[in-house]
Protein backbone atom coordinates (compact mmCIF):
# COMPACT_ATOMS: atom_id res chain seq x y z
CA UNK A 1 0.00 0.00 0.00
CA UNK A 2 2.46 2.46 0.90
CA UNK A 3 4.72 1.48 -2.57
CA UNK A 4 1.22 2.90 -4.40
CA UNK A 5 1.18 5.71 -2.52
CA UNK A 6 4.75 7.02 -2.92
CA UNK A 7 4.10 6.25 -6.79
CA UNK A 8 0.88 7.67 -7.44
CA UNK A 9 2.16 10.38 -4.52
CA UNK A 10 5.19 11.21 -7.28
CA UNK A 11 3.00 11.41 -10.25
CA UNK A 12 0.07 13.63 -9.11
CA UNK A 13 2.75 16.06 -7.47
CA UNK A 14 4.21 16.43 -10.37
CA UNK A 15 1.09 17.62 -12.15
CA UNK A 16 0.31 19.23 -9.26
CA UNK A 17 3.06 21.95 -8.58
CA UNK A 18 2.22 22.64 -12.96
CA UNK A 19 -1.63 23.34 -11.30
CA UNK A 20 -0.52 25.05 -8.52
CA UNK A 21 1.77 27.92 -10.25
CA UNK A 22 -1.17 27.61 -13.07
CA UNK A 23 -3.97 28.92 -10.37
CA UNK A 24 -1.43 31.42 -8.57
CA UNK A 25 -0.46 32.82 -12.31
CA UNK A 26 -3.47 33.37 -12.46
CA UNK A 27 -5.42 35.00 -9.20
CA UNK A 28 -8.07 37.56 -9.60
CA UNK A 29 -8.66 36.45 -13.10
CA UNK A 30 -12.73 35.60 -13.77
CA UNK A 31 -13.04 32.58 -14.29
CA UNK A 32 -9.80 30.65 -13.88
CA UNK A 33 -11.45 27.82 -11.67
CA UNK A 34 -13.39 26.37 -14.36
CA UNK A 35 -10.52 26.44 -16.36
CA UNK A 36 -8.23 24.93 -14.50
CA UNK A 37 -11.18 22.35 -13.65
CA UNK A 38 -11.34 21.58 -17.51
CA UNK A 39 -7.46 21.11 -18.01
CA UNK A 40 -7.32 18.62 -15.32
CA UNK A 41 -11.10 17.07 -16.51
CA UNK A 42 -9.77 16.55 -20.13
CA UNK A 43 -6.57 15.58 -18.78
CA UNK A 44 -7.56 12.61 -16.77
CA UNK A 45 -9.80 11.58 -19.88
CA UNK A 46 -6.97 11.93 -22.11
CA UNK A 47 -4.49 9.99 -19.54
CA UNK A 48 -7.54 6.86 -19.73
CA UNK A 49 -7.54 7.18 -23.25
CA UNK A 50 -3.45 6.78 -23.46
CA UNK A 51 -3.25 4.12 -20.97
CA UNK A 52 -5.27 2.27 -22.66
CA UNK A 53 -3.57 2.74 -26.31
CA UNK A 54 0.39 2.66 -24.23
CA UNK A 55 0.86 -0.86 -26.79
CA UNK A 56 -0.04 1.24 -29.68
CA UNK A 57 1.31 4.33 -28.79
CA UNK A 58 4.86 2.51 -28.02
CA UNK A 59 4.87 0.42 -31.65
CA UNK A 60 4.16 3.39 -33.11
CA UNK A 61 6.83 4.76 -35.38
CA UNK A 62 9.29 1.57 -35.38
CA UNK A 63 9.04 1.55 -31.74
CA UNK A 64 9.69 5.64 -30.76
CA UNK A 65 5.92 6.43 -30.70
CA UNK A 66 6.37 7.13 -26.91
CA UNK A 67 9.63 9.12 -27.45
CA UNK A 68 7.54 11.51 -29.87
CA UNK A 69 4.39 11.54 -28.05
CA UNK A 70 5.93 12.54 -24.84
CA UNK A 71 8.53 15.44 -26.11
CA UNK A 72 5.17 16.40 -28.47
CA UNK A 73 3.00 17.03 -25.41
CA UNK A 74 5.82 18.60 -23.72
CA UNK A 75 6.85 20.90 -26.27
CA UNK A 76 3.21 21.75 -26.65
CA UNK A 77 3.38 22.66 -23.12
CA UNK A 78 6.21 24.92 -23.84
CA UNK A 79 4.21 26.98 -26.41
CA UNK A 80 2.00 27.23 -24.49
CA UNK A 81 3.40 28.34 -21.15
CA UNK A 82 5.42 30.79 -23.91
CA UNK A 83 2.46 31.96 -25.22
CA UNK A 84 1.07 33.16 -21.41
CA UNK A 85 4.66 34.99 -19.94
CA UNK A 86 4.39 36.86 -23.28
CA UNK A 87 0.38 37.80 -22.84
CA UNK A 88 1.25 38.53 -19.14
CA UNK A 89 3.93 40.73 -20.29
CA UNK A 90 1.53 42.87 -22.79
CA UNK A 91 -0.86 42.48 -20.22
CA UNK A 92 -0.07 41.83 -16.79
CA UNK A 93 0.38 45.94 -15.61
CA UNK A 94 -2.77 46.63 -16.55
CA UNK A 95 -4.57 42.85 -14.90
CA UNK A 96 -2.64 44.33 -11.57
CA UNK A 97 -4.13 47.96 -11.92
CA UNK A 98 -7.28 46.77 -12.54
CA UNK A 99 -7.18 44.54 -9.58
CA UNK A 100 -5.97 47.53 -7.22
CA UNK A 101 -8.83 49.51 -8.73
CA UNK A 102 -11.86 47.67 -7.86
CA UNK A 103 -10.21 45.07 -5.63
CA UNK A 104 -12.24 41.86 -7.87
CA UNK A 105 -11.54 39.94 -10.36
CA UNK A 106 -11.04 41.05 -13.51
CA UNK A 107 -12.00 39.29 -16.69
CA UNK A 108 -9.01 41.03 -18.91
CA UNK A 109 -6.82 37.85 -18.06
CA UNK A 110 -9.60 35.03 -19.73
CA UNK A 111 -7.66 35.06 -22.83
CA UNK A 112 -4.10 33.36 -21.56
CA UNK A 113 -6.27 30.84 -19.77
CA UNK A 114 -6.92 28.64 -22.49
CA UNK A 115 -3.32 28.20 -22.47
CA UNK A 116 -2.86 27.43 -19.23
CA UNK A 117 -5.91 25.58 -19.45
CA UNK A 118 -4.27 23.68 -21.94
CA UNK A 119 -0.86 23.44 -19.94
CA UNK A 120 -2.32 22.12 -17.27
CA UNK A 121 -4.40 18.93 -19.41
CA UNK A 122 -1.19 17.93 -20.75
CA UNK A 123 0.13 17.93 -17.51
CA UNK A 124 -2.28 15.61 -15.90
CA UNK A 125 -2.41 13.70 -18.96
CA UNK A 126 1.05 12.73 -19.02
CA UNK A 127 1.29 12.22 -15.01
CA UNK A 128 -1.88 10.75 -15.10
CA UNK A 129 -1.16 8.04 -17.38
CA UNK A 130 1.37 6.57 -15.81
CA UNK A 131 -1.16 6.78 -13.07
CA UNK A 132 -3.75 4.78 -14.74
CA UNK A 133 -1.54 2.00 -16.08
CA UNK A 134 0.10 1.48 -12.60
CA UNK A 135 -3.77 1.19 -10.98
CA UNK A 136 -4.74 -0.92 -13.93
CA UNK A 137 -1.34 -3.47 -13.44
CA UNK A 138 -2.94 -3.51 -9.77
CA UNK A 139 -6.50 -4.51 -10.60
CA UNK A 140 -5.42 -7.27 -13.26
CA UNK A 141 -2.49 -8.61 -10.59
CA UNK A 142 -5.88 -9.33 -7.90
CA UNK A 143 -3.95 -9.69 -5.02
CA UNK A 144 -4.14 -7.43 -2.19
CA UNK A 145 -5.93 -5.00 -4.91
CA UNK A 146 -7.72 -3.03 -2.32
CA UNK A 147 -5.03 -2.02 0.07
CA UNK A 148 -2.89 -0.65 -2.82
CA UNK A 149 -5.57 1.00 -4.55
CA UNK A 150 -6.44 2.61 -0.97
CA UNK A 151 -2.51 3.36 -1.42
CA UNK A 152 -3.19 4.45 -4.71
CA UNK A 153 -6.24 6.73 -3.57
CA UNK A 154 -4.24 8.41 -0.51
CA UNK A 155 -1.47 9.20 -3.19
CA UNK A 156 -4.17 11.72 -4.94
CA UNK A 157 -5.06 13.21 -2.03
CA UNK A 158 -1.39 13.28 -0.88
CA UNK A 159 -0.24 15.46 -3.86
CA UNK A 160 -3.70 17.46 -3.84
CA UNK A 161 -2.73 18.68 -0.76
CA UNK A 162 0.58 19.54 -1.95
CA UNK A 163 -0.86 21.72 -4.97
CA UNK A 164 -2.90 23.47 -2.05
CA UNK A 165 0.34 23.87 -0.38
CA UNK A 166 1.78 25.50 -3.61
CA UNK A 167 -1.17 27.50 -4.17
CA UNK A 168 -1.22 28.44 -0.67
CA UNK A 169 2.70 29.47 -0.62
CA UNK A 170 2.29 31.43 -3.43
CA UNK A 171 -0.55 33.58 -2.72
CA UNK A 172 1.55 34.25 0.76
CA UNK A 173 3.95 36.49 -2.24
CA UNK A 174 2.46 39.93 -2.12
CA UNK A 175 -0.23 40.95 -5.18
CA UNK A 176 2.51 43.20 -6.83
CA UNK A 177 5.09 40.81 -6.93
CA UNK A 178 3.33 37.94 -7.61
CA UNK A 179 3.09 38.25 -11.46
CA UNK A 180 6.79 38.82 -11.40
CA UNK A 181 7.24 35.62 -9.62
CA UNK A 182 4.92 33.33 -11.49
CA UNK A 183 6.88 34.76 -14.50
CA UNK A 184 9.72 33.59 -13.66
CA UNK A 185 8.09 30.51 -12.40
CA UNK A 186 7.02 29.95 -15.70
CA UNK A 187 9.89 30.65 -17.79
CA UNK A 188 11.89 28.01 -15.77
CA UNK A 189 9.49 25.77 -15.36
CA UNK A 190 8.86 25.94 -19.49
CA UNK A 191 12.71 25.28 -19.80
CA UNK A 192 12.63 22.33 -18.05
CA UNK A 193 10.36 20.72 -20.21
CA UNK A 194 11.77 21.81 -23.30
CA UNK A 195 15.35 20.24 -21.97
CA UNK A 196 12.97 16.95 -20.93
CA UNK A 197 11.50 16.96 -24.61
CA UNK A 198 15.04 17.39 -26.13
CA UNK A 199 15.96 14.37 -23.91
CA UNK A 200 12.85 12.57 -25.53
CA UNK A 201 13.98 13.14 -29.19
CA UNK A 202 17.17 12.22 -28.65
CA UNK A 203 16.22 8.85 -27.29
CA UNK A 204 14.24 8.58 -29.73
CA UNK A 205 17.32 8.57 -32.27
CA UNK A 206 15.44 11.94 -33.96
CA UNK A 207 18.33 14.20 -32.24
CA UNK A 208 21.62 12.66 -32.08
CA UNK A 209 24.65 14.79 -31.43
CA UNK A 210 25.46 16.79 -28.02
CA UNK A 211 24.78 13.30 -25.98
CA UNK A 212 27.39 13.83 -23.47
CA UNK A 213 26.76 14.29 -19.90
CA UNK A 214 28.30 17.62 -18.87
CA UNK A 215 28.00 17.50 -15.30
CA UNK A 216 27.33 15.44 -12.28
CA UNK A 217 26.24 16.83 -9.50
CA UNK A 218 24.49 13.65 -8.15
CA UNK A 219 26.21 13.44 -5.11
CA UNK A 220 24.32 16.28 -3.66
CA UNK A 221 20.78 15.91 -5.08
CA UNK A 222 19.16 13.21 -7.08
CA UNK A 223 16.31 13.59 -8.96
CA UNK A 224 14.91 10.77 -6.92
CA UNK A 225 14.70 12.66 -3.86
CA UNK A 226 11.65 14.08 -2.64
CA UNK A 227 13.32 17.70 -3.29
CA UNK A 228 15.31 16.60 -6.19
CA UNK A 229 12.04 15.65 -8.03
CA UNK A 230 10.46 18.97 -6.91
CA UNK A 231 13.62 20.98 -8.09
CA UNK A 232 13.32 18.71 -11.40
CA UNK A 233 9.63 19.74 -11.83
CA UNK A 234 9.81 23.18 -10.76
CA UNK A 235 13.51 24.33 -12.48
CA UNK A 236 14.05 21.06 -14.97
CA UNK A 237 17.21 20.57 -11.87
CA UNK A 238 19.07 17.59 -13.68
CA UNK A 239 21.85 15.60 -12.08
CA UNK A 240 23.34 14.70 -14.99
CA UNK A 241 22.69 16.83 -17.68
CA UNK A 242 23.77 16.59 -21.03
CA UNK A 243 25.13 19.16 -23.81
CA UNK A 244 21.38 18.73 -25.50
CA UNK A 245 19.58 19.15 -21.95
CA UNK A 246 21.40 22.56 -22.09
CA UNK A 247 20.96 23.59 -24.94
CA UNK A 248 17.30 23.00 -24.74
CA UNK A 249 17.32 24.66 -21.19
CA UNK A 250 18.99 27.95 -22.12
CA UNK A 251 17.72 28.01 -25.88
CA UNK A 252 13.70 27.87 -24.40
CA UNK A 253 14.53 30.75 -21.63
CA UNK A 254 16.07 33.25 -23.98
CA UNK A 255 13.29 32.49 -26.50
CA UNK A 256 10.95 33.42 -23.84
CA UNK A 257 12.46 36.41 -22.93
CA UNK A 258 12.52 37.57 -26.25
CA UNK A 259 8.77 37.37 -26.47
CA UNK A 260 8.64 38.85 -23.85
CA UNK A 261 10.11 41.94 -24.77
CA UNK A 262 8.10 41.94 -27.94
CA UNK A 263 5.37 41.60 -26.15
CA UNK A 264 6.04 44.50 -24.14
CA UNK A 265 6.95 46.77 -26.71
CA UNK A 266 4.55 49.31 -27.75
CA UNK A 267 5.18 51.71 -30.11
CA UNK A 268 4.17 55.17 -28.91
CA UNK A 269 3.38 54.13 -25.82
CA UNK A 270 3.21 56.28 -22.57
CA UNK A 271 6.70 56.66 -21.05
CA UNK A 272 7.54 53.59 -19.29
CA UNK A 273 8.27 53.70 -15.65
CA UNK A 274 8.64 51.50 -12.55
CA UNK B 1 26.29 4.89 -65.63
CA UNK B 2 28.98 3.43 -63.62
CA UNK B 3 29.85 5.92 -61.54
CA UNK B 4 26.03 6.20 -60.86
CA UNK B 5 26.42 2.54 -59.68
CA UNK B 6 29.49 3.56 -57.44
CA UNK B 7 27.62 5.91 -55.44
CA UNK B 8 24.91 3.80 -54.98
CA UNK B 9 27.31 1.12 -53.92
CA UNK B 10 28.67 3.93 -51.54
CA UNK B 11 25.55 4.84 -50.09
CA UNK B 12 24.39 1.69 -49.70
CA UNK B 13 27.93 0.48 -47.42
CA UNK B 14 26.97 3.90 -45.65
CA UNK B 15 23.11 2.95 -45.03
CA UNK B 16 24.25 -0.68 -43.93
CA UNK B 17 27.00 0.35 -42.43
CA UNK B 18 25.01 1.68 -39.08
CA UNK B 19 22.81 -1.10 -38.81
CA UNK B 20 26.12 -3.43 -38.97
CA UNK B 21 27.29 -0.94 -36.13
CA UNK B 22 23.58 -0.67 -34.39
CA UNK B 23 23.16 -4.83 -33.84
CA UNK B 24 26.81 -5.34 -32.12
CA UNK B 25 25.47 -2.75 -29.51
CA UNK B 26 21.97 -4.34 -29.17
CA UNK B 27 21.38 -5.71 -25.58
CA UNK B 28 18.31 -7.35 -23.93
CA UNK B 29 16.59 -7.53 -20.82
CA UNK B 30 13.75 -9.19 -19.47
CA UNK B 31 11.05 -8.35 -17.01
CA UNK B 32 9.60 -11.44 -15.04
CA UNK B 33 7.66 -11.96 -12.03
CA UNK B 34 8.67 -8.30 -11.87
CA UNK B 35 12.09 -8.70 -12.04
CA UNK B 36 15.02 -7.78 -14.22
CA UNK B 37 16.68 -10.73 -15.86
CA UNK B 38 19.89 -9.98 -15.71
CA UNK B 39 19.97 -7.89 -13.57
CA UNK B 40 23.52 -6.37 -14.31
CA UNK B 41 24.29 -5.47 -17.41
CA UNK B 42 27.69 -4.63 -19.46
CA UNK B 43 27.85 -2.48 -22.02
CA UNK B 44 30.56 -0.35 -24.01
CA UNK B 45 30.89 2.85 -23.06
CA UNK B 46 31.46 5.91 -24.63
CA UNK B 47 28.41 4.62 -27.41
CA UNK B 48 25.15 4.53 -27.99
CA UNK B 49 23.85 1.21 -27.28
CA UNK B 50 20.36 -0.46 -27.51
CA UNK B 51 18.38 -2.14 -25.18
CA UNK B 52 15.53 -4.28 -26.17
CA UNK B 53 13.35 -4.21 -23.08
CA UNK B 54 10.92 -7.57 -23.04
CA UNK B 55 8.02 -7.75 -20.28
CA UNK B 56 7.24 -10.55 -20.44
CA UNK B 57 4.32 -10.05 -17.61
CA UNK B 58 0.91 -9.68 -18.04
CA UNK B 59 1.18 -6.10 -16.21
CA UNK B 60 2.39 -2.62 -17.94
CA UNK B 61 6.36 -1.54 -16.58
CA UNK B 62 8.02 1.45 -16.95
CA UNK B 63 11.51 1.09 -17.13
CA UNK B 64 12.86 3.98 -15.44
CA UNK B 65 16.59 5.76 -14.34
CA UNK B 66 17.49 9.07 -14.61
CA UNK B 67 21.04 8.00 -14.13
CA UNK B 68 20.79 7.04 -17.63
CA UNK B 69 18.08 9.68 -18.71
CA UNK B 70 15.24 6.39 -19.58
CA UNK B 71 11.53 6.57 -19.02
CA UNK B 72 9.71 4.42 -20.54
CA UNK B 73 6.47 2.67 -20.37
CA UNK B 74 6.29 -1.25 -21.65
CA UNK B 75 3.13 -2.54 -21.55
CA UNK B 76 2.40 -6.27 -20.13
CA UNK B 77 3.78 -9.42 -22.85
CA UNK B 78 5.50 -6.83 -25.25
CA UNK B 79 8.80 -5.39 -25.80
CA UNK B 80 10.38 -1.82 -26.12
CA UNK B 81 13.43 -0.75 -27.70
CA UNK B 82 15.19 1.90 -25.26
CA UNK B 83 18.56 3.82 -26.37
CA UNK B 84 21.50 5.01 -24.12
CA UNK B 85 24.35 6.47 -24.02
CA UNK B 86 27.18 7.73 -24.65
CA UNK B 87 28.28 6.51 -21.04
CA UNK B 88 31.44 7.39 -19.23
CA UNK B 89 32.49 4.40 -17.62
CA UNK B 90 30.39 3.42 -14.32
CA UNK B 91 27.35 1.72 -12.78
CA UNK B 92 23.94 3.56 -13.96
CA UNK B 93 20.91 2.00 -11.62
CA UNK B 94 17.41 1.65 -13.24
CA UNK B 95 14.12 -0.15 -11.70
CA UNK B 96 10.81 -0.69 -12.80
CA UNK B 97 8.62 1.96 -11.26
CA UNK B 98 5.53 0.15 -10.90
CA UNK B 99 7.61 -2.66 -8.54
CA UNK B 100 10.31 -1.03 -7.39
CA UNK B 101 10.85 -3.33 -4.71
CA UNK B 102 11.76 -6.08 -6.69
CA UNK B 103 12.15 -4.51 -10.38
CA UNK B 104 15.87 -3.51 -10.26
CA UNK B 105 19.27 -3.56 -12.22
CA UNK B 106 22.29 -1.81 -13.02
CA UNK B 107 23.73 -1.22 -16.42
CA UNK B 108 27.93 -0.82 -16.29
CA UNK B 109 29.30 0.70 -19.09
CA UNK B 110 33.12 -0.16 -19.49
Amino acid sequence: MLGALVIVFREVLEAGLIIGIVMAATRGVVGRGRWVAIGVAAGILGAAIVAAFAGVIADAFEGIGQELFNALVLGAAVVMLMWHNAWMARHGREIAMEMRQIGTAVSEGSKSLTALAVVVGLAVLREGSEVVLFLYGIFTQGTSGLSLLSGGALGILAGAAFTGLTYAGLLAIPQRYIFAVTSWLIALLAAGMAAQSAQFLYAAGIIDRLGETVWDTSWLLTEKSLFGQLMHTLVGYVARPTALQLVAYIGALLVMFVLMRIARYRPAARPVEA
Amino acid sequence: MRRLFASTAVAAALAVAPLAAKAADDFTLTIKDHKFSPTELKVPANKRVTITVVNADPTPEEFESSELKVEKIIAGNSKAVIRIGPLKPGRYGFFGEFHEDTAKGVVIAE
